[in-house]
């Protein structure tokens, strides 16, 4: 911006003579000038980095997606080997034909890759999606899952475009453990009905396979373990005509492409009041654990993600899920692992983790019918087992009892609702009160009484809200014959209407004991009411909020 | 106080580039800042572990493992920058400036440069970088990045410096052109030296009075010789003919007129100038 600025036009601004900058006709210029001499160079050289890194819009595509070929191609392979029996499993949890879950993973990951915002994340059909599903495709049918699954997109592109991703502030770390430990134990439970009155087979397949799972990696880590475990116990249920439950069993898998259509339903306002619900479930736990993810992936890989197109990129991954005939879907947290550690980090490695999906499955469909149950289990369990964090059991003792009760209660809400959302809003809200109740400690009242006995002063220190209004009443001695009564608030901050209440509530009592009452400093209090928090923009305001 | 400001890396334009920045600094009797940029990590040959299983704890182990990885990358990164700054300092000192001042950043070369480019007054970045030394007639990514970046005039500098006595304006009336003008009438660089003002195209009244409106600025404010001249032909080929024949040392041009988009498709002049002339070329934008 300074380098245009005309020697002429300088001089006129720094002339006071000309009166206000306004009236040079240009008010963005005038505007960045008065920044530039509040800190000198600092605001329009940011300017111009923006504008400039737009134009580097080229340069980031081809970073984002052709930055690491080699290591993102293996990466999706890897990971496109994994989300098949995840896809299968989730497809088996949500009571709905594999070919769904498999669809659904193909183009949700396709998709999220191209416009989503957090590269090297794997986002596919997930557990905690499939478990909001269930009633509706028991009760309804399959054709209102893909309407909900449209709808929920919907709703999160909604969120994106009304950039909701700074709302995750409120989500706690406590609140984010409990999240993937209910997680863990959903994904867990879910396979409960495959480990329950089965043949004595089974539980030595399923054991045999863990077994494949976690030691293999000891002698190589060139390939994916739960790929040979599948295949070795396929080998061993086709090779010994063991009778054991197969994938096959569980319903159709994809023998071609999806297509695109519209889901058969009538489509009035019933339909809407059925389904929306559950998308509005599925919308609210699928961008939370997509959110939740693309922090696991920035920690992990030390990079930035754009949270906001990130939730309109799942939103049109699933509306566009929906009309090919796919159940909805998120990010996956274990699956997102798995690709950082398998090399991959770039938007190339989530697109071919769908390609190869999909090609897989479709290429591959007759042996897939024969991959038997205990197999998926064995998976499944290794990836509870992964997204389940286990330190968090060990800090249940040294962390404080808030942050540990917030977890607890938000795990077992989950488990009690099967719903992740009502989970996480248990934890928020409970997070929130156990705050509100520590800062209410945050609090006291020192009195003194005059010489003469017959006047005291009553100075209020720290935050006055609803929580600490009580304690607040229950401070003054209103028994105590006074002629004058002091309050001293300056040292408060008096944050919402209780407050003032209680504060009312005082002078009335004394009043009404025949005490003068007077209250020093009530406009400094009360400049924290939260209506007027708009003091924070203020030049000083922190230094007001905590000064005094 | 402004600087110039050289970029270098591993590549082996670095020496050249503080050469081209020395010979800036003595006509300008400045100092230079001497500026080697880390780079986005690189994180393509990460260890790659293929067994797809996920471990308890398995984001606490990878998160440590790769954390400890980036730690000795960075770490072996700082210690090699260190030591091209020291040897372009050195080289600098050789050349006789004095002034000379080295940093060392982390990051992307293009908010490196929006961080320093109001303390400098010239920029100078080799033709290539230190990735591209296998294929000799490509241009190095940053370089049309930082061009595009900047509002400072950009020395390429050319694999080797050579003495600069004669230097070629290429001139198309286009804006960026006007302020290269505008720079070398009153630059103290290119103060005495012999320059030729070319324009690429039709012979027309039009550029001749242009053309001669250019040059009278040149001769009465820095009071350099001028030659004008206007040829026909596609201007690469044509400039670099005439910096073939003519012996010039130097070449300054308006830069990248056009879009990203459009270069992308039709190529860009400025691009195919850098990479057919085999002199030094400094950028307006």
């Amino acid at each position: 911006m300074q380098h245009f600025l005309q020697p002429a036009q300088q001089s006129q601004l720094a002339n006071p003579a000309h009166g206000p900058i306004i009236p040079i006709g240009n008010a963005s210029l005038a505007r960045n000038l008065s920044t530039t001499r509040q800190l000198p160079g600092r605001a329009n050289r940011h300017d111009g980095l923006e504008s400039s890194l737009n134009t580097d819009f080229l340069y980031t595509m081809r970073s984002e997606w052709f930055g690491n070929i080699r290591g993102d191609v293996l990466a999706g392979l890897v990971v496109a080997l994994a989300l098949i029996p995840e896809a299968i499993a989730f497809s088996i949890i949500a009571g709905v034909d594999p070919k769904v879950g498999l669809y659904a993973s193909f183009s949700i990951a396709v998709i999220t890759a191209i416009v989503g915002g957090r590269p090297g994340m794997i986002s596919a059909a997930t557990a905690a999606t499939a478990v909001l599903m269930v009633t509706l495709v028991r009760d309804h049918g399959l054709e209102y899952l893909l309407v909900a699954t449209v709808l929920a997109g919907l709703i999160q592109v909604l969120a994106g475009a009304v950039r909701l991703a700074r709302v995750m502030r409120f989500v706690s770390r406590s609140v984010m453990t409990g999240f993937v430990n209910a997680l863990a134990i959903l994904i867990f439970l879910a396979q409960l009905p495959e480990l329950i009155d089965v043949p004595w087979l089974t539980y030595v397949m399923v054991a045999g396979g863990l077994a494949i799972i976690y030691l293999l990696p000891l002698l190589t880590k060139a390939i994916p373990s739960p790929l040979i475990c599948i295949l070795v116990l396929t080998g061993l249920t086709l090779g010994l005509d063991l009778d054991l439950r197969t994938v096959g069993d569980m319903g159709d898998l994809p023998s071609d492409l999806p297509i695109f259509l519209l889901p058969d339903v009538p489509f009035n306002l019933n339909t809407l009041l059925i389904v929306l619900p559950y998308s509005a479930a599925i919308a609210v736990v699928g961008l939370l654990e997509s959110l939740m993810t693309a922090s696991i992936v920035d920690e992990l890989t030390d990079t930035t993600s754009n949270k906001n197109r990130e939730c309109v990129g799942q939103g049109v991954a699933n509306m566009a899920t929906g009309f090919i005939g796919g159940m909805a879907g998120c990010a996956m947290i274990g699956q997102s692992v798995i690709n950082v550690k398998s090399g991959g980090r770039g938007r190339l490695s989530t697109f071919c983790a769908g390609i190869f999906l999909l090609i897989l499955c479709v290429v591959l469909g007759d042996w897939v019918k024969q991959v038997p149950m205990a197999a998926l289990v064995a998976i499944m369990i290794m990836v509870s087992i992964g997204t389940f964090s286990w330190a968090s059991l060990g800090n249940l003792r040294t962390h404080p009892r808030s942050s540990s009760i917030v977890m607890l209660a938000t795990v077992v809400t989950v488990v009690a609702t099967h719903n992740l959302a009502i989970g996480v809003l248990v934890g928020v809200l409970l997070s929130g009160i156990l705050f509100a109740w520590k800062i209410a400690q945050v609090f006291q009242i020192t009195s003194t009484l005059s010489e003469d006995g017959a006047a005291r002063t009553y100075v209020v220190e720290g935050q006055v809200f609803f929580a600490s209004a009580d304690d607040f009443l229950a401070a003054f001695d209103f028994r105590e014959a006074l002629d004058r009564v002091t309050i001293d608030v300056s040292r408060a901050h008096i944050w919402d209407i209780s407050s003032v209440a209680s504060l009312d509530t005082v002078v009335l009592k004394f009043r009404r004991e025949g005490a003068e009452v007077e209250i020093v400093g009530l406009n400094q209090a009360s400049e924290t009411i939260v209506d007027k928090l708009a003091i924070h923009d203020k030049p000083g305001a922190i230094e007001r909020l905590m000064g005094h | 106080m402004t600087n110039i400001t050289a970029l270098i890396d591993a590549s082996i334009y670095s020496q050249s580039v503080c050469d081209h920045a020395a010979w800036l600094a003595q006509r300008t009797s400045t100092g230079v800042d001497v500026i080697h940029v880390l780079g986005r990590r690189d994180v393509s040959s990460a260890p790659v572990n293929l067994s797809g299983n996920l471990d308890a704890n398995a984001r606490d182990t990878l998160l440590v493992e790769l954390a400890s990885l980036d730690e000795q990358k960075a770490k072996l990164a700082h210690k090699r920058g260190r030591l091209l700054l020291d040897e372009a300092k050195a080289r600098l000192h050789e050349d006789g400036v004095d002034e000379v001042t080295t940093k060392l950043r982390n990051g992307d070369i293009v908010e490196a440069i929006h961080d320093f480019e109001d303390e400098s007054s010239f920029i100078v970045i080799g033709k290539r970088g230190e990735a591209a030394d296998f294929a000799s007639m490509h241009l190095g990514s940053n370089l049309e990045r930082v061009v595009r970046a900047t509002h400072k005039p950009v020395l390429v500098a050319a694999r080797a410096f050579k003495p600069i006595e004669r230097f070629l304006i290429a001139y198309d009336g286009g804006a960026s052109a006007m302020k290269a003008i505008e720079h070398v009438a009153a630059s103290p660089a290119f103060k005495g030296l012999a320059c030729r003002v070319l324009s690429v195209g039709t012979d027309t009244g039009g550029v001749r009075q242009q053309l001669e409106e250019a040059a009278t600025k040149l001769r009465d404010k820095a009071g350099m010789s001028v030659e004008t001249d206007i040829l026909n032909g596609q201007p690469d080929a044509v400039i670099a003919g005439a910096v073939r024949n003519d012996n010039i040392d130097l070449v300054v041009m308006g830069a990248y007129g056009h879009s990203r988009i459009r270069s992308l498709i039709i190529g860009s002049t400025t691009t195919e100038m850098i990479r057919s002339c085999l002199v030094p070329i400094m950028l307006f934008r």
